[in-house]
């Protein structure tokens, strides 16, 4: 049994004979596999265009999740200053969510950067290889009988064949992850014009977005809110504001109506 | 001796290195074969090293097949079980 690297070479070996049967008279093998390299570089420079415009588009989510993140930081910040802790904590959770995103988008942009880093020196390795096949087949082409050819021609072919083989599947591997990242990007997306971020939680059915609801209060309390935010600025906690709000544990008011509280004591 | 790490170069290995290599590919292989993942992850990371600490790597501009050919430095557990029995990794 072939190991691991006898098999890979046996692989790679019967599709490059595979390609090289295609042609019949040397110089025909020559040129057909001339024309398949250049065909393989014009793949992988689309390949990397590919890569770039995925990773252009992630750069395009990020930013647009940055600005989400500091949306929501001053919407917290307004309803806390307006004393709306419930609305500054949905605007919280929203950016936590905003957050965790932003940071595996990041871990997918640095993996993209990796990847088209490493197709370009494909690129170039198999550019150098293609031009050194080029010049090989004229000398080829020029000294040698046609028997000769063949053997000389079949030992390049096999080299920058290899080359190719090897070029081939570095750019299907990049492309693979890209494809998965791309699909993640379609379900970020999605989420977005789901409205995700935009309305996280669940605000009560005739109740208006955060945004709308932010506004009002704004709009309405605009110099209120000013002075909340200077307030606390200048020291946390004090204000009228705060006192007004006392409210701090609405939820837990409503939970106290259970029964097992009241009976217990 | 010339080694190829698919998706990143060939090397030129002496004759007694090539011997080394081989109880390393025959372990890494073995590992594949009993199952044993982690086995084969160190193994296989264990046989990357020995290849490009020291092979001599080959010129951009030689046109040589390689001996032999090893899979992506990347390559899962899985694509180097299916090596064995499956298209293996290179595409159509």
């Amino acid at each position: 049994m072939p190991g691991l690297s006898g098999r890979m070479s046996t692989v790679i070996k019967a599709k490059i004979s595979k390609l090289l049967d295609r042609a019949e008279d040397p110089s025909e093998t020559l040129e057909y596999s001339y024309q398949k390299q250049i065909e393989l570089l014009q793949n992988v420079k689309k390949g990397i265009a590919d890569v770039v415009t995925s990773k252009k588009r992630l750069q395009l989510q990020e930013q647009k999740l940055r600005d989400q993140v500091v949306k929501l930081d001053t919407q917290a910040r307004q309803a806390l200053a307006a004393g709306n802790e419930e609305l500054a904590r949905t605007a919280l959770e929203r950016k936590n969510v905003a957050q965790t995103e932003l940071q595996s988008l990041d871990s997918q942009v640095a993996q993209l950067e990796q990847q088209q880093e490493q197709m370009t020196a494909s690129e170039q390795k198999l550019r150098a290889k293609i031009e050194q096949f080029r010049s090989r087949k004229e000398v080829i082409k020029a000294q040698y009988s046609a028997a000769e050819a063949q053997v000389r021609i079949s030992e390049a072919a096999t080299g920058v064949g290899e080359e190719m083989a090897d070029v081939g599947l570095a750019m299907q591997r990049a492309l693979d992850k890209t494809e998965n990242m791309k699909a993640r990007a379609d379900a970020v997306q999605e989420l977005e014009a789901a409205g995700t971020f935009e309305d996280l939680t669940q605000l009560g059915a005739g109740e208006d977005d955060i945004d709308r609801q932010l506004r009002e209060l704004s709009s309405g309390n605009e110099v209120d809110a000013e002075l909340a935010k200077m307030k606390a600025e200048l020291g946390s906690g004090g204000g009228g504001a705060a006192g007004e709000l006392g409210a701090g544990e609405p939820a837990g008011a409503e939970q106290q109506a259970g029964p097992s509280q009241g009976q217990g004591s | 001796m010339i080694v190829r790490i698919a998706t990143e170069g060939q090397y030129e290995l002496t004759e007694s290195d090539a011997e080394v290599f081989n109880g390393l590919d025959n372990q890494a292989v073995a590992a594949c074969e009993t199952g044993d993942e982690e086995h084969f992850h160190s193994a296989f990371a264990e046989l990357l090293k020995f290849v490009r600490g020291n092979g001599q790597r080959v010129p951009e501009d030689r046109l040589e097949p390689s001996d032999v050919i090893l899979p992506p430095p990347d390559v899962s557990f899985e694509e180097a079980k299916a090596e064995f029995t499956g298209e293996g990794l290179i595409p159509g």
